[in-house]
């Protein structure tokens, strides 16, 4: 069997000793050749691309991602665009693995089979389905591996341990352990020892999964992170743009110098 | 899809919380363990003896329960056909249904250890009902409510504040109840450790779906004693008009006669049509809406063919929501119940006929199940028995009445 882009990107990151950079963007945000236009400009500090399916009632996210799906929304964000543009960038010379991160009803109302065809089509490697928790995702991850496309597991700080072995044993190549009881783009309300305690316990029930930690990650948190396999960072990027737009500057500058920062911090 | 016999509608889901294809559990990881405390909890609950007597001494000597049977004499004269009655469930402490749920929440919440609740609201019954219980148990209360329904529906926000509730306007989206519920989940993702939820009505996960139904079925247990007392059995010809929002107060008022032949007991929920020229409605049963997620369940709800959540338009807050309760849409496709909606004008209109003929004062929602009853009430025999949940006041109402129709 063939090792896919995503498991490449964190043997590439342990070889370095760093952790994996992933970045979470919404696709559309604020256009569609601007998010593009953004992927590309990040490429090279970051390991793995999260982009967001702008969703108009999240329930999981916080006011900065509620902000740029909404700006992507209104800016006419279709999800024939955002394949375009997955498949612009994989097609560029940089590009990165990609994981789709959004809420059910999208993909639904699209589908499931039409959806993953789709996304094995424009090349992206994985999934992250916010409220397809598990076991209820169980048959939607299957198809996922029937086409190599990574099912991104998600764990929290309530998920009791009975329950994470299982999800362990059903999940890919790579799992997202949520850092606190928070929507996306919250304040760290617990110190990063205890995230990594958590996270560590986490890992000694399968040491050979790839695991991230996302919610709450800034350039203020991200070092104190690292001993991480990866670290997602999105609603600093998303607020990051609003900044950019409020102040009629160029986003895509302001993300990459934002992104290029965080690299070094972790390196 | 078959309703069965025998066993309570609310507990005829499978072991994913689906009735047929509807239901579910469409949420974050983080509040799995959340919603199956809860559960674990409820079902434990509702077959404890000392829980079900807590439950009925408040719903009786609190919330002043049975509420009030009555037939409707010039109503019925007026449309001269079918006998007009109504149960006034907006007797009830607060002035409309939603005090059942949200007094069986406060009390599980109670049973729970927690200190503080948080709920949802869009016509602001739901979210003065939680606040008025929840000071009465001494929870800390908070309220998330769209801008747009802050602004009309004050009579109820003024009653939340008194209350010592702290309201939470939503400013994103149409600003109206289904943002609300959103906002008020993802509180609940960030706060679900120390904080009890409630949705304000018989939508969101499973569990609230259950809870909710279990509350307000208080409301047909009531009546079916009621009528037996009225005229010694079930009428030949029984018709219950309901408007349907979440759909809380309609599943309350038609759950105990479920297992009646629709033939002899007749559902009818009434959806908000909107305005009469407007395409905006919140009716997803009427009109054909497809099937997709919102707050945590699959149901038929408003949304175009990306999957977005389409924006509804009603005069009624209290209906002004995309999706519809998993149960309805188990009843529609059942065909146990049927669905219609009255547009804005109609419901107005039904408003000022009720007020003319009756000393009663129905909240524009109930105003759109009595839109229904006299359209059909004249064409009926007058042996048939029409009851209308007139499940609100309208004391909310007073300054859109007072815009409308100058009252
Ligand atoms: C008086 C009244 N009736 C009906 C409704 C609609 O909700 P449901 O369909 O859950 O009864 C509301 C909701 O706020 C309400 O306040």
């Amino acid at each position: 069997m063939t090792i896919s882009p995503i498991n490449l990107a964190f043997k590439k990151t342990k070889k370095e000793e760093r952790p994996a950079l992933l970045t979470y963007t919404v696709a559309g945000d604020n256009t569609k050749k601007k998010s593009l236009e953004i992927l590309n400009s990040i490429s090279k500090y970051v390991d793995i691309c999260e982009l967001g399916l702008a969703h108009n009632t999240p329930i999981g996210d916080g006011g900065q991602i509620q902000t740029a799906s909404y700006r992507a929304i209104k800016n006419g964000i279709k999800m024939k665009d955002i394949f375009q543009i997955v498949n612009k960038f994989k097609n560029s010379k940089n590009s990165k693995p990609v994981i789709l991160m959004g809420y059910y009803n999208m993909i639904y109302r699209y589908g499931e089979n039409k959806f993953l065809k789709k996304c094995k089509q424009v090349g992206v490697n994985g999934l992250i389905v916010v409220d397809l928790p598990w076991p209820d995702n169980k048959n939607f991850a299957k198809k996922c591996k029937k086409k190599s496309i990574t099912f991104v597991q998600l764990l929290s700080p309530t998920t009791s341990k009975k329950r994470i072995k299982k999800i362990i044993n059903d999940s890919h190549d790579m799992i997202y352990y949520i850092s606190m009881l928070s929507t996306t783009g919250g304040k760290l309300k617990i110190s990063p020892k205890k995230i990594l305690e958590n996270y560590n316990s986490i890992k000694k029930i399968n040491s050979s999964k790839n695991i991230v930690i996302g919610f709450g990650i800034t350039k203020k948190t991200i070092s104190s992170l690292k001993k991480a396999d990866g670290l997602v960072v999105g609603s600093e990027i998303c607020k990051e743009i609003s900044k950019s737009l409020k102040k009629s500057q160029n986003p895509v500058t302001n993300v990459a110098r934002m992104v290029s920062l965080l690299k070094n911090k972790i390196s | 899809m078959k309703i069965k016999k025998n066993i309570p509608l609310i507990d005829q889901h499978d072991k994913n919380g689906f009735w047929g294809k509807f239901g579910g559990n469409f949420i974050p990881e983080t509040l799995k363990k959340p919603v199956e405390d809860l559960t674990i909890l409820f079902e434990k609950l509702r077959k404890d003896k000392k829980f079900i007597q807590e439950r009925d001494h408040y719903f009786k000597n609190w919330l002043g329960s049975p509420t009030r049977f009555t037939k409707l004499e010039n109503l019925t004269e007026h449309l001269g056909g079918a006998q007009i009655w109504t149960k006034v469930v907006s007797d009830l402490n607060g002035g409309a249904h939603k005090s059942l749920n949200a007094t069986v929440h406060c009390l599980i919440a109670k049973r729970a250890g927690k200190k503080y609740i948080v709920g949802d609201t869009g016509a602001g019954y739901a979210g003065k009902m939680l606040s008025m219980a929840a000071k009465k148990f001494g929870l800390k209360c908070k309220i998330f409510m769209g801008a747009k329904d802050i602004k009309r529906q004050k009579p109820n926000c003024d009653a939340m504040r008194a209350n010592d509730a702290e309201i939470v306007p939503v400013y994103t989206g149409s600003q109206t109840l289904v943002d609300a519920v959103s906002e008020c989940m993802r509180y609940w993702v960030s706060n679900c450790d120390t904080t009890a939820m409630c949705v304000g009505s018989t939508v969101g996960p499973n569990i609230f779906v259950k809870i909710c139904g279990w509350s307000t079925s208080q409301i047909s247990k009531e009546l079916l004693i009621q009528i037996k007392d009225e005229f010694g059995e079930i009428p030949k010809k029984l018709k219950l008009i309901n408007c349907v929002g979440g759909g809380s107060s309609s599943f309350g008022f038609w759950n105990e006669f479920m297992h009646y032949d629709k033939k002899q007991v007749e559902f009818i929920g009434v959806e908000a049509g909107g305005p009469k020229n407007s395409k905006k409605h919140a009716a997803p049963l009427t009109y054909g809406s497809k099937i997709g997620v919102l707050h945590g369940a699959m149901q038929y709800v408003n949304q175009d063919m990306e999957g977005q959540i389409e924006e509804t338009e009603s005069i009624s807050a209290g209906l002004d929501y995309p999706g519809v309760s998993p149960l309805h849409c188990f009843l529609k496709d059942t065909k146990r119940a049927r669905y219609t909606a009255a547009t804005d004008e109609e419901a107005l209109n039904a408003y000022k006929i009720v007020t003319k003929f009756e000393s009663l004062n129905p909240s524009l929602e109930p105003s759109h199940a009595f839109a229904e009853a006299i359209k059909i009430a004249p064409k009926l025999s007058k042996d048939t028995i029409v009851c209308v949940n007139s499940c609100g006041d309208a004391l909310k109402d007073r300054d859109i009445l007072k815009k409308r129709l100058g009252k």
